[in-house]
């Protein structure tokens, strides 16, 4: 307490504060960027390691034996699907009805807001199948799920009968604690959605789907499985699930156990971990695979059918198959023999998972970083907002706004609403005016509702600076800078409960966002600041991260491509919000943009 | 006056009536910041429900209410919104009134003071004019009624509300000098939830300053009105009580009420220190904590009646605030209540030191309580720590909040009997340092 009563303290603090500010502001924000890149190196990070003691300490063999078999019904699978031109749900009842379980289905309808072109669908309608291995030595109330969406085209035939075979071996074991769901659902995600909506008795996003016939206990754990050939050279995990949820480490500790004793290769982002940390390749490997977790963090949306798990409290991981030129292969069993090993360890758990970081990245599947490493890295960027706002000059603004008669408070009332009325317009009306958007112009309802967003974000840049004048007159130099303060205030509050919630975004967010909105004044020469800050504004920086991730998965665009992977991002940005309730959407339209027009308006105070 | 009043009362009717509607009223009135065990709604349609089937509303541990709360929404549970819109613009007027009275009251003062010439001459500017002082009791409503805090807090309908009515208008009738009124009423609000209690000393040493009795144990005029008021609280107290008993029939409500009130039995996080530290310790510790958390409400009233034996109002301002601090469920109604009244000490804010920073850091927590809250219950991936973490944080702010206008207001007070200027002996300007 000290230093916040003691007078003389508090003035040397202060003005050390104000006078290296600017250069304290740009040595926290070089490192921060710097802390941030350190995170890949590996003498920074931590080993992985089992947390959990019910996995950890029990050897499991697996005895899987029947990959051939699960090969053939897989081919079955397939003549089947072509009949049905769609999910051969009979056909799934009766095999899974065979082989002992108690099989139940689940039909559901959506209607899109609007097409979805990538996938081309507007009306969905699907069926789900499930089978419930109830378990003989238990009282039945935990559960764990395994999954595998049943794809269009021959694609993912062989993980919908991977999982026929392990629930015909599962069948005949007795070691079960915990009923074990099959589940084969249709239409991907929204498949999942519907089934966990039903399992849960929820419905949150206004699906229409028939009761849930048949159910087990609470789910602890579940795996979603995607395979989509008879060999496969590496498997691939994925955790980045809704709202940039992760599962806890021990699952992919978990996965990367097995994987290193049934000597599978695995990677993680599509990315083979290299031993080499000593050397520039190998640093630069580790920090693309961090960097690819990020983006895919960041974006909220759940790049696996286990996403949508998450949000259910269930730890749930994604495992790909996948199949490239090498030379060294892994067959079914030996796959088999794997999800039978991880099933066997979850069904040991005696309580959720919960040991281990639930906050984490990692450079690769045996190091980790964890949130208290990264955590500075955001921090360093956000204290910059802080000492900003502790500017003397914006303090001494913020007593003169308190005090009576000062015109401070309103003249900053009118920018704040103006920008997030343009804010809810750029939620609400992209989704509302496609009909009437179609009507007048020659595009489709996708093309619309991305165009529409575009044009109104576009004409959010002209309209706040010019009405404030009318309302208010003349805007002072008092005005701006109380207008400054409440914009960096509510963008440091805003970043920080984002980076909370989901690290990624807020870093990325604040990456672009801090430099411009902390040196911000009205008295810059305009138009080079107008377009600097339009190029660090919320949609560049989506732009960016399109044309980042495609460089990073090495399939490089050219601009006209990276165009169209933008709008497509947009109105998929948009579906998720509205079929999965993903976040990122509302967050960036309700609160990122409107705070960004604030100091856009900032610039224009005259 | 009466005219912006009146708007300001009809914009907070129409914007909880609005929220009332809204698909929001269900989600604010599960927020663990909003309503506690004491005051939750839900509680109270529980106790009602169990008082129509003819057993005891106390039976089954969930209703925490007084009888007279119970009674009194027996007959306009159908009306509750309403109710408690209504108890929000009791409030919120009573505030008003009473700060109008109390700054015309200063005002004389301090024309006295300056026609006896008793300011010294360098402390003219730290004088308060009319025109500074005319709007601050509409501030003081405004803070109320449009106080988020407020506003969450009638949505959800808590019981907190009508606390904070009550509160007020004892605050209104001690302005206005009835003994009477103001000693039922602090009974009444005592009744409902233990703390105000605490009101007690810096009511009485308002009313002994009024009728210009000087605080002096030797003189049988001060023993006589300390009676004549504690007599007055404690029949009120006891009649207040009685009447319960008898609409009830049982003394069921002392253990459930009080007892609950003191022994924090439910641990249901809120904004509060008590439910973390008590989740954590051991049972056979539990008493002696018990005490040493209960005596920090009732503990800081003696050294504060004593420093601010002349300054009753500001007394009442730093009792309600260490109250809605230190109390064992707290939620942000009564927060609200003491940041009302934040605007009648606006002329302290040259003295203010850490006003910034410390509501930088409220809003933050503010903000930050939902997210954490969500990590940890609904997200899993959060614990326990990281709210406790945020809730430590917040009453720290609200702590060096209420301390900061303690100094500011003593500070004030001693430079308006030594000089704004101030000389150590040597020539050199000295600082004033709180210790």
């Amino acid at each position: 307490m000290g230093l916040l009563s003691d007078p003389n303290r508090r003035k040397a603090l202060t003005g050390l504060l104000t006078r290296l500010n600017t250069p304290i502001c740009i040595v926290c924000y070089l490192a921060g960027i710097v802390w941030f890149m350190g995170l890949a190196f590996e003498p920074f990070t931590l080993r992985t390691y089992m947390s959990e003691n019910a996995m950890g300490s029990t050897m499991v063999e697996e005895r899987f034996s029947s990959g051939e078999r699960a090969l053939s019904l897989a081919k079955e699978f397939d003549a089947h699907k072509r009949q049905a031109r769609g999910m051969p749900v009979e056909w799934l009842v009766k095999a899974m009805q065979s082989r002992g379980l108690e099989v139940f289905t689940q039909s559901f309808s959506r209607k899109l807001p609007f097409p979805d072109e990538n996938k081309e669908r507007y009306m969905v309608r699907g069926t789900n199948v499930y089978g419930i291995l109830r378990a003989p030595r238990a009282p039945r109330t935990e559960a764990l799920v395994i999954t595998a969406p049943c794809s269009p085209g021959n694609t993912n035939n062989q993980a919908v009968a991977l999982l026929l075979a392990l629930a015909q071996y599962f069948r005949n074991q007795i070691y079960w604690a915990k009923d074990i769901i099959f589940l084969v659902n249709e239409h991907d995600l929204i498949g999942t959605q519907a089934w966990l909506e039903g399992y849960h008795h929820t419905n949150i996003t206004g699906m229409e789907y028939s009761p849930l016939q048949g159910r087990a206990g609470s789910i602890q754990a579940a795996l979603s499985l995607e395979l989509s050939s008879d060999v496969i050279t590496s498997l691939d995990l994925v955790l980045e699930g809704l709202n940039g949820q992760l599962p806890n480490l021990d699952l992919a500790n978990l996965f990367y156990a097995f994987c290193q004793k049934l000597g599978v290769l695995c990677t993680i982002q599509g990315k083979l971990q290299r031993n080499d940390w000593d050397t520039a390749e190998g640093y630069t490997h580790a920090a693309q695979t961090m960097m690819l977790m990020v983006l895919k963090q960041a974006c909220g949306r759940s790049w696996g059918d286990h996403g949508l798990f998450l949000r259910y409290h269930i730890e749930a991981a994604s495992v790909r198959g996948i199949n490239s030129f090498r030379h060294y292969k892994t067959d079914a069993t030996t796959i088999g023999r794997l999800l039978e090993g991880m099933v066997r360890k979850l069904n040991n758990l005696l309580e959720r998972l919960h040991q281990s970081y639930f906050f984490y990245l990692l450079p690769s599947l045996s190091r980790f970083v964890s949130i208290g490493y990264y955590m500075p890295a955001f921090g360093l960027l956000a204290v910059i907002l802080l000492l900003r706002v502790s500017f003397p000059g914006l303090c001494h603004c913020f007593s003169v706004s308190l005090q009576p008669s000062s015109p401070g408070v309103l003249t900053v009332l009118t920018p704040v609403v103006i920008s997030h009325l343009t804010g809810v317009a750029l939620y609400l009306l992209p989704v509302h005016l496609q009909e009437m958007a179609v009507e007048h112009f020659p595009v489709s309802e996708t093309e619309a509702v991305v165009l529409t967003a575009i044009a109104i974000y576009t004409a959010g840049l002209a309209l706040p600076h010019n009405t404030q004048r009318l309302l208010s007159g003349e805007g002072t130099e008092q005005g701006w800078k109380v207008l400054k303060l409440t914009a960096l205030l509510y963008l440091a509050v805003l970043l920080g409960c984002t980076a909370l919630i989901n690290f990624s975004l807020g870093f990325i967010l604040a990456v672009t966002l801090v430099p411009i909105t902390a040196s911000i004044t009205p008295h810059m020469p305009k138009a080079l600041y107008a377009v600097v800050m339009v190029l660090l504004s919320p949609a560049f920086t989506i732009l960016y991260c399109v044309f980042i991730y495609q460089e990073l998965i090495e399939a490089p665009v050219s601009v006209s491509e990276g165009w169209m992977l933008f709008l497509s991002v947009i109105s998929q940005g948009i579906l998720d919000h509205a079929l999965y309730g993903s976040l990122v959407y509302p967050l960036l339209a309700l609160f990122i943009y409107p705070c960004w027009l604030m100091f856009w308006n900032i610039l224009f105070w005259n | 006056m009466a005219a912006p009043l009146t708007l300001l009362l009809i914009v907070a009717v129409t914007i909880r009536a609005v929220l009332f509607r809204s698909s929001w009223a269900e989600l604010i009135s599960e927020r663990v910041e909003v309503v506690s065990p004491l005051n939750a709604w839900k509680r109270v349609v529980e106790g009602l429900a169990l008082l129509d089937l003819g057993v005891s509303p106390y039976s089954g541990d969930v209703f925490h209410e007084t009888p007279f709360m119970i009674y009194l929404f027996h007959f306009v549970v159908d009306y509750a919104e309403i109710v408690f819109m209504i108890a929000d613009g009791i409030t919120a007027v009573a505030l008003y009134l009473s700060i109008q009275t109390y700054n015309k009251n200063v005002f004389r003062k301090q024309k006295y003071a300056l026609e006896s010439d008793r300011y010294p001459a360098d402390c003219l500017e730290l004088l308060r004019s009319p025109k500074e002082m005319f709007y601050i009791p509409l501030k003081v409503a405004m803070f109320y009624l449009l106080n988020p805090f407020t506003i969450l807090s009638c949505v959800a309908k808590s019981t907190c509300g009508l606390n904070n009515a009550i509160i007020a208008l004892f605050i209104l009738c001690t302005l206005k000098g009835s003994a009477l009124l103001s000693g039922i009423l602090l009974a009444l609000a005592t009744y409902q939830s233990i703390y105000p209690l605490t009101l007690f000393a810096p009511a009485l040493l308002f009313f002994l300053q009024r009728l210009y009795i000087p605080v002096n144990l030797r003189r049988s005029s001060f023993w006589f009105f300390t009676l004549q008021y504690a007599f007055i609280y404690v029949g009120s107290l006891v009649v207040i009580t009685g009447l319960s008993f008898f609409l009830l029939g049982s003394w069921d409500f002392i253990p459930s009420v009080y007892g609950f009130i003191f022994s924090v039995p439910d641990l249901t996080p809120n904004i509060g220190l008590f439910w973390y530290f008590f989740a954590e310790m051991f049972e056979h510790f539990r008493l002696f904590f018990i005490c040493v958390f209960q005596i920090n409400v009732f503990f800081y009233t003696i050294p504060l009646s004593i420093k601010l034996k002349e300054h009753p109002v500001f007394l009442i301002f730093m009792q309600i605030a260490i109250i809605s601090i230190f109390k064992s469920y707290p939620t942000v109604g009564d927060v609200a209540l003491y940041m009302a009244f934040l605007p009648a000490w606006s002329h302290l804010y040259r003295f203010l030191r850490n006003i910034f920073l410390v509501s930088c850091v409220l809003l933050a927590c503010s903000a930050l309580f939902p997210v954490l809250w969500h990590l940890w219950i609904y997200a899993g991936s959060a614990n326990s720590n990281f709210y406790y973490a945020i809730t430590l944080l917040f009453n720290f702010g609200q702590i060096l909040l209420v301390s900061d206008y303690f100094y500011a207001y003593l500070r004030r007070e001693h430079h308006l009997t030594h000089g704004l200027y101030l000389k150590k002996k040597d020539g050199t300007e000295a600082t004033l340092v709180l210790k």
